[in-house]
Parts: structure tokens; C-alpha cells; sequence
């Protein structure tokens, strides 16, 4: 299915005004969305019978620094083709403009729950927020990281002290009550 | 001093000499492989290479029972704090191996992500350069070790 073909179905629900299709070099279908109304298009993606995109293969940002919009968001979606996950296998590739200044996009995590998992990625590495995604914390990175490692102007080569000592994350009155309530359940068994 | 029987054996030695003789001759490393080092570790302890040779040949599961701690591959600023852990849990005494490039100096990853030489964690023993080193090499580093716990004083 082409792309100008998923715009038309698109507009059925969502206003195409925010929809552009774009030509892409390997085939696959590719459109941009206003970063307004991503999640509507992505649940109309998802729910419409003969689109049916069920599953989000990756979600990813490209820094294009010094071009403004800073960034990029690239859905990858893909239905399967299997009963209740989209009738005929096929893939759609979904990109959104993002300013470089305070970065954020909609999460889509109510649309499909696995971007949780890529959103925290993406705000760990490129610092772009996405306001409805319930836990936004650093995932690959220390917790107390300074900036966002995967930026085009981040100091790769940053030299700074190790660490070398982080507490337990869990605290001796959690640790204790661990095991107390693992010996209770031995003897009761 | 009685007379002593000649039926009953003997053997007169220093207690440097004897520890350390025990303490050689049964390196137990902690399985720690944190990268593609490992993997020559694993070939240098399998059949092939065999370290049981030379007394090396069980990796613990648990820190508290090892004796060497083979640093192979590349530490990341966000492990370190775990290995340092790991390395505190070790009974004295304990020695540290690092292994290849990557644990030695930071290797190819020259970056914000990764630590440029785990002497900056743990006290180092023995450095095996090489990217990977061969097993052949890792096991010269463990002789090394050998003879270097050889000489050291236990009451000192």
C-alpha cells in the first residue's frame, strides 16, 4: 500500500492537513504527521480495519542538528498480518518534526504500551520529553547524568571521575523484611 | 628437644613458603566476564587450554569464594560501582586481572560512557594487553600472578 493510499484512508478520521506523504528511497511507505495530532493518527492507525498498524517495531529520534526542527521522531510500525493484528502484512514508516528547543512530543505509550520502553530511550540519549508517558526516567545512563549523550553537540569524549560507590537500592529494613517473609512462607509450606 | 623417630615424616619449611604454595596453587576466579573478553576466559578455563593446570580452574558464582577477580572486557561507568561492590565482597586475600585493551585503558571506546582503565576502581595486579588476549596470554598473566604471590610476605 502506498502511502498517498494510507493518507486517504487517514482522513476519513484525522484532518489530512496534518498529513504529508514523503518519498522514500527503499520502498517503504513513509508519511510525516503534525506533531498536534500524532496520537489521534497513531490510534487511527492502529484501529482502522484496513490499515491495522497493531504493532510499533521501533521508535527512534535523529538529531539533525543545526537544521530547526532540531530532531526527528520515526515510528516504525508494522501490521502482522495474522488475525486481530492487521489483515495483510505491511509496514509504514511515521516521522515527526521536533523543535530543538525543549524538545517534547505526545507519548503514544496509551496507543501502543511497548513505546513506554523506546520514549525513556529517547529521553535518555536525545532529551526529548513525552508528556502522557506515566515513567520518564533515564534507562541506559546513570540516574544523575549530566546532558543527553546522543546529541549531535554532547562532548563524547568527556573525561570525568568514576564512581564507584552507589547505595543498594534497597534499604536494610526492605532487606530484612525480604527475608523474614521468604523463612515464614518455608515453614508454612 | 626429644629424639625424632624416623618412622614418622617430616617436612620443614618457612610459612611464607607454605602459604603462598596454597595460595598459587588454587586461584579461584569469580565469573565476571563483562564483554568479549569473557569469551577467551571461557576458552582459557574449557578443555583445550585448561587452566586446572595450574590450579585455576574453578569460577565461583559468589564473590565470597574467589580469590581472583578477572576484569574481561569493557567497564562502563554505570558497572563500575556494581564491580567495585563485587570486589569488596571478596575475602582478602584477592588479586584483579584485567583483561585486554578495553579494561586496561578504555581501548577503542574513547568516551563518556566508558572507564579508561579499571585501575581507577580496583587495585590492579596484573594487565594481559591484547584485543582480545588469546587464552595463551591470559594464562602467562596467571603465572605472572603466580609468581608475584610467591614472593609476598604473609606476615608483613
Amino acid at each position: 500500500m502506498e502511502s498517498d493510499a494510507i493518507i486517504q484512508i487517514l482522513s476519513r478520521t484525522v484532518p489530512a492537513s496534518g498529513l504529508e506523504s514523503v518519498p522514500s528511497g527503499d520502498g517503504m511507505p513513509t508519511l510525516y504527521v503534525a506533531r498536534e495530532q500524532l496520537v489521534e493518527t497513531c490510534r487511527a492507525l492502529r484501529d482502522t480495519p484496513e490499515l491495522g498498524f497493531a504493532f510499533l517495531a521501533d521508535l527512534l529520534p535523529v538529531d539533525y542538528l543545526p537544521r530547526e526542527p532540531r530532531f526527528e521522531i520515526v515510528y516504525l510500525l508494522a501490521s502482522l498480518g495474522v488475525a486481530g493484528f492487521g489483515e495483510t502484512p505491511k509496514r509504514l514508516r511515521v516521522k515527526v518534526r521536533v523543535s530543538g528547543t525543549e524538545p517534547s512530543v505526545p507519548s503514544v505509550a496509551s496507543v501502543w504500551p511497548a513505546a513506554g520502553w523506546s520514549e525513556r530511550e529517547a529521553y535518555d540519549l536525545f532529551g526529548i520529553h513525552f508528556p502522557g508517558n506515566a515513567d520518564l526516567r533515564r534507562i541506559l545512563m546513570p540516574d544523575d547524568w549530566e546532558g543527553f549523550p546522543l546529541r549531535k553537540d554532547y562532548p563524547v569524549q568527556i573525561k570525568q571521575a568514576v564512581k564507584t560507590y552507589e547505595p543498594l537500592q534497597v534499604s536494610q529494613e526492605q532487606f530484612v523484611a525480604n527475608i523474614e517473609a521468604t523463612r515464614d512462607r518455608a515453614r508454612n509450606d | 628437644m626429644p629424639e625424632h623417630d624416623p618412622e614418622i615424616p617430616v617436612l620443614l619449611t618457612s610459612v611464607d613458603k607454605l602459604v603462598n604454595w596454597a595460595r598459587r596453587s588454587s586461584i579461584w576466579p569469580v565469573t565476571f566476564g563483562l564483554a568479549c573478553c569473557a569469551i577467551e576466559m571461557m576458552a582459557m578455563s574449557a578443555s583445550r587450554y585448561d587452566i586446572a593446570r595450574f590450579g585455576a580452574e574453578v569460577f565461583r558464582g559468589s564473590p565470597r569464594q574467589s580469590d581472583l577477580m578477572i576484569i574481561a572486557g569493557r567497564l562502563s561507568r554505570k558497572m563500575a560501582p556494581v564491580l567495585r561492590r563485587i570486589y569488596d565482597q571478596m575475602p582478602e586475600p584477592k588479586y584483579v586481572i584485567s583483561m585486554g585493551a578495553c579494561a586496561s585503558v578504555g581501548g577503542v571506546f574513547d568516551n563518556y560512557a566508558i572507564v579508561q582503565g579499571v585501575d581507577q576502581v580496583v587495585p590492579v595486579d596484573v594487565f594481559v594487553p591484547g584485543c582480545p588476549p588469546r587464552p595463551e596470554a591470559l594464562i602467562y598473566g596467571i603465572v605472572q600472578l603466580q609468581k608475584k604471590i610467591d614472593k609476598s610476605k604473609v606476615f608483613a
